[in-house]
């Protein structure tokens, strides 16, 4: 039976490992590489990164970063952030990343999803969500969440169900789901936004934005039909470790590695 | 000795051989039949689709060199299709041969019953004992595949659940198949690849039995 995942997320900016606030406020937290290495050590499944290197040196210094974390760390990672293009995706796959992430790119041109699928596989192939619940709904009305682009500072005006289940039709392997409402706050994940999802594609969904503790990450993956929970400040600042994740799960009877 | 990881040109074998290194382990990378030739311990590491990865094999030339070899019981690994391809044939896009070393074939999970491909932390349960696997333990290792083996119960080494059994470590004589990653599966990973690289070359004829 396949296991529950916990995947640590770190954002990197310039190769340096930063935390993010609601997206906007960013504090450093260390070497990407020391980072990965330290939860490849205590147990996670799987690692993200998350780039957002503006320089116009970017793709070396990412492909840079991805060498030496593929060369110390032997479990899956992803990364993603300005990946625009099948050049782009293969030259991180290359650099020895196991899935890239993509966002904006494939709302701005949807066929990146089919043409990186075809080409890597949709195993390699992860479709990023930020979503912000619509909070104009008449009462009563099931709640809708609105997808955003840009790192989270464009609205789209698509519906976040509709482009999850649109996005795996074309190849996307995975749903990578962020609560834009939940990200930082350390509340809880949106688990009716999960809920939605999850029952919505065949694809896993990784839960992301709010774990801030133990039972926010348990909640993820049983009530909110997530199949990985995602998380980056509670780790990075040792405020939860992933053996008392692993604990948890265990004694829920959740599948866990 | 020397560990050869048989590089056909295809995907990035970078972290297997890294993988090696970090359970001490010195791996080198080639294509080259006098390498071949000379290695202790031969892995296969595959990636992408059945028949393009026995043509990239073909493009080398390395099946008549790694046929002798195993012919006088050197150890050698298949990992993921690098397994596949140890069967006789293989069903992914149309029928292809496969080196044939080990009996049975690779056959497609019924996507209309599972989320297909296999992503992820699954178990190996063993079924008999093996020098590469710790029994009673059932290790949790990282998988990605669409099409799975399906071979002689004397051939399984271990079994693993996705909707059905299927064989996740098969053997015969001096080779091994693992279907996972161990090079993605952390400890329980890189534990499997030091029993593999501490195996005696060439393996003693009673130590290798034909399934």
């Amino acid at each position: 039976m396949l296991a529950r995942r916990i995947i640590p997320c770190l954002d990197v900016n310039d190769g340096r490992v930063v935390k993010g606030i609601k997206f906007v406020d960013l504090v450093d937290a260390g070497d990407p590489v020391e980072q990965a290495k330290r939860y490849d050590a205590e147990g996670a499944d799987e690692l993200v990164f998350l780039d957002i290197t503006a320089s116009s040196d970017r793709r070396r210094i990412v492909a840079d970063m991805v060498r030496q974390v593929a060369d110390s760390v032997f479990i899956p990672f992803t990364v993603g952030g300005g990946i625009r293009t099948v050049d782009d995706m293969a030259g991180i796959l290359g650099s020895g990343a196991d899935k890239i992430a993509t966002n904006t790119a494939a709302l701005a041109d949807p066929s990146l999803l089919e043409d990186g699928a075809r080409r890597f596989g949709s195993q390699a192939i992860v479709l990023a969500i930020d979503a912000r619940r619509v909070t104009d709904g008449a009462p009563g009305e099931p709640p809708r969440w609105e997808v955003y682009s840009h790192g989270g500072r464009r609205a789209t005006g698509r519906d976040a169900v509709g482009w999850a289940m649109e996005a795996t039709s074309r190849g996307a392997g995975e749903i990578l789901l962020t609560s834009m409402d939940r990200d930082g706050t350390g509340d809880g994940y949106d688990l009716a936004l999960l809920r939605a999802v999850s029952q919505a594609v065949m694809v896993p969904v990784i839960a992301s934005g709010g774990a801030g503790t133990v039972d926010h990450i348990v909640d993820a993956l049983t009530a909110g039909g997530a199949s990985a929970a995602l998380a980056a400040s509670i780790f990075h600042f040792g405020r939860i470790s992933i053996p008392e994740v692993r604990a948890a799960l265990r004694e829920q009877g959740v599948p866990s590695r | 000795m020397t560990l050869a990881i048989v590089d056909c040109g295809i995907g990035n074998l970078r972290s297997v051989q890294k993988a090696f290194e970090a359970t001490g382990t010195a791996a080198v990378l080639t294509a080259d039949h006098g390498q071949l030739r000379e290695a202790s311990h031969l892995v296969v590491p595959g990636v992408g689709a059945f028949g393009d990865f026995m043509t990239a094999l073909g493009r080398i030339g390395v099946e008549t060199v790694l046929a002798d070899r195993i012919a006088q019981n050197t150890p050698l690994l298949g990992i993921c299709v690098g397994m596949q391809v140890l069967f006789e044939e293989g069903l992914e896009f149309g029928r292809h041969r496969g080196l044939g070393w080990i009996e049975g074939r690779v056959i497609p999970f019924d996507a209309d019953q599972l989320t297909v491909p296999h992503v992820g932390w699954n178990q190996a349960r063993s079924v008999r004992p093996d020098p590469l696997l710790d029994a009673p333990d059932e290790p949790w290792f990282y998988f990605v595949h669409s099409f799975h083996a399906e071979t002689s119960a004397d051939c399984v080494v271990a079994r693993t659940d996705y909707g059905h059994d299927f064989p996740s470590i098969v053997r015969s004589r001096s080779v091994w198949g693992v279907q996972f990653h161990p090079e993605k599966s952390q400890k329980a990973g890189l534990d499997l690849l030091a029993r593999f690289a501490a195996l005696p070359s060439p393996l003693v004829e009673q130590e290798a039995p034909s399934c």
